[in-house]
């Protein structure tokens, strides 16, 4: 007996490949863009956004029923706001430090598309537990472009993975520096995120052709 | 269900109560929380004064370590030996001048009053140290931090802090490498208070000019290292008395 059948199974697994968010849906294309300069930030992002996803899908689940269609949209932004705001909050009392480093992040978590398409798409159609998996798979998808994205950035682009220098110095000339390798400074710029992605979008197609789409 | 959701009347009665809940559960977090909250702040005000004249727990290259924050208060008293405020041409002493709120002294200053301007003198191994604080904008939001000089104008130590720039990129005006920098720079370009930019074509990549009023920039980050340089010229211009005092002594 398995512990998820496979349905539920593949509320997780499916964004994480043939129907990702990033590359297949194009959403969060933003903050994938934005921060991903570095391996540690787009980490930092992947969890955030895995907890405040997961989190929000059960609320908005299980008040799917009360919610007026009217105004849900709303409701869904104060939803996932005041969430991101008690986290905040919290640790900002009790992990001081760690609110440093995601105090940059509340804003991009309140307004990344992916939280909003979920809720609307998903939260509000289905149970607690399936949009919980939902939003763990949906958000796991997310943070595995990012990570990708961010890898190959901060290693291209610094020379570095997770801040430790894994090429050598390009100051001093050692490692990779020492038979002429240079740093690409654009790929820090934002317009090579766009362009990670597309490779990996490419990459993806190339290897599974059902998912390209007919003209 | 006996209630129809789409009646205008469930839509407001839902959004007014919506509104109360979620209002009364941030309400009370914010005040149960504030007293913590303020202290913590309090805290990392104190390790960015002492961070900025060196004492800290930096060990080799890397990392950013503050004293930690069960020391800090003791460490504090014991480096910083004086505190002043300045007010026009007065100056006075005040032992809580940490906690003056250099954005609130600089809407001040545009609404043409007079603000408080708190200085930090401490001192290590017998070195004299005058701290001031720092208030600008990046290119999100609200950039801040503190400076060290000496006697000569000659920066001693720097910390940056920020709102919200971008990971990765404006975000790195924190990180090591770039504050680092800014240590043996003058901030004087002969008797002009010339404060020190962040410059992208410096041609000094490892820094070994200290007089060029350089330093070299983040990638990616133009729109910040902007902002940086912006915030360290307002500040010397608005020291320049006090700063002029030091070094005609010194």
């Amino acid at each position: 007996m398995a512990l998820l059948s496979k349905k539920d199974s593949n509320l997780i697994l499916d964004p994480l490949a043939d129907n990702n968010p990033i590359t297949i849906q194009v959403l969060g294309i933003c903050s994938a863009l934005a921060i991903t300069a570095e391996l540690n930030a787009s980490i930092v992002m992947a969890l955030s956004v895995i907890f405040v996803l997961g989190l929000g899908n059960v609320v908005i689940s299980l008040m799917r029923n009360i919610i007026p269609s009217k105004i849900r949209i709303i409701v869904q932004l104060v939803v996932v706001a005041t969430l991101v705001i008690i986290v905040d909050q919290v640790l900002k009392a009790f992990a001081y430090e760690l609110s440093k480093t995601l105090a940059v992040f509340v804003g991009l978590i309140i307004t990344n598309c992916i939280i909003m398409g979920r809720f609307e798409a998903f939260a509000l159609g289905n149970g607690p537990w399936r949009s919980f998996l939902d939003g763990i798979g949906n958000a796991a998808g997310y943070g595995l472009i990012l990570i990708i994205v961010g890898f190959f950035r901060e290693l291209l682009g610094s020379g570095t993975l997770l801040g430790f220098p894994v090429l050598g110095d390009p100051i001093a000339k050692t490692g990779l520096y020492a038979i002429g390798y240079e740093n690409n400074g654009f790929m820090l710029l934002s317009p090579m995120a766009l362009i990670v992605v597309g490779i990996i979008i490419w990459v993806q197609r190339t290897r599974n052709p059902a998912l390209v789409e007919e003209n | 269900m006996a209630i129809n959701k789409e009646k205008n009347t469930y839509t407001v009665i839902f959004a007014a109560l919506m509104v109360v809940v979620v209002g009364s559960v941030l309400a009370y977090l914010a005040s149960a929380l504030r007293e913590r909250i303020r202290e913590n702040e309090r805290f990392e005000k104190q390790q960015n004064i002492l961070y900025a004249m060196g004492v800290n727990q930096n060990d080799g290259p890397g990392a950013v370590s503050f004293i930690p924050t069960d020391r800090v208060e003791v460490e504090f008293g014991n480096y910083i030996k004086e505190q002043l405020v300045i007010e026009g041409d007065q100056i006075t002493r005040d032992d809580e001048a940490y906690l003056i709120d250099m954005k609130k002294q600089l809407d001040v200053l545009k609404n043409g009053g007079t603000p408080k301007l708190p200085v930090f003198i401490g001192e290590k191994d017998g070195k004299k140290y005058h701290i001031v604080p720092m208030y600008g904008k990046g290119l999100w939001d609200a950039i801040w931090g503190f400076i060290a000089l000496d006697d000569k104008m000659v920066v001693q130590g720097v910390y940056f802090d920020h709102k919200g720039e971008t990971p990765g990129l404006g975000a790195n005006i924190k990180a090591r490498y770039f504050m680092d920098d800014f240590t043996g720079e003058t901030i004087m370009d002969g008797t002009e208070y010339a404060g020190i930019s962040v410059a992208k074509g410096n041609n000094d990549p490892v820094n070994e000019n200290k007089e060029d009023n350089e330093v070299d920039a983040l990638a990616g980050a133009t729109i910040t290292g902007n902002g940086v340089s912006a915030m360290i010229k307002k500040t010397v211009t608005l020291y320049k008395g006090y700063l002029e005092t030091l070094r005609n002594k010194g």
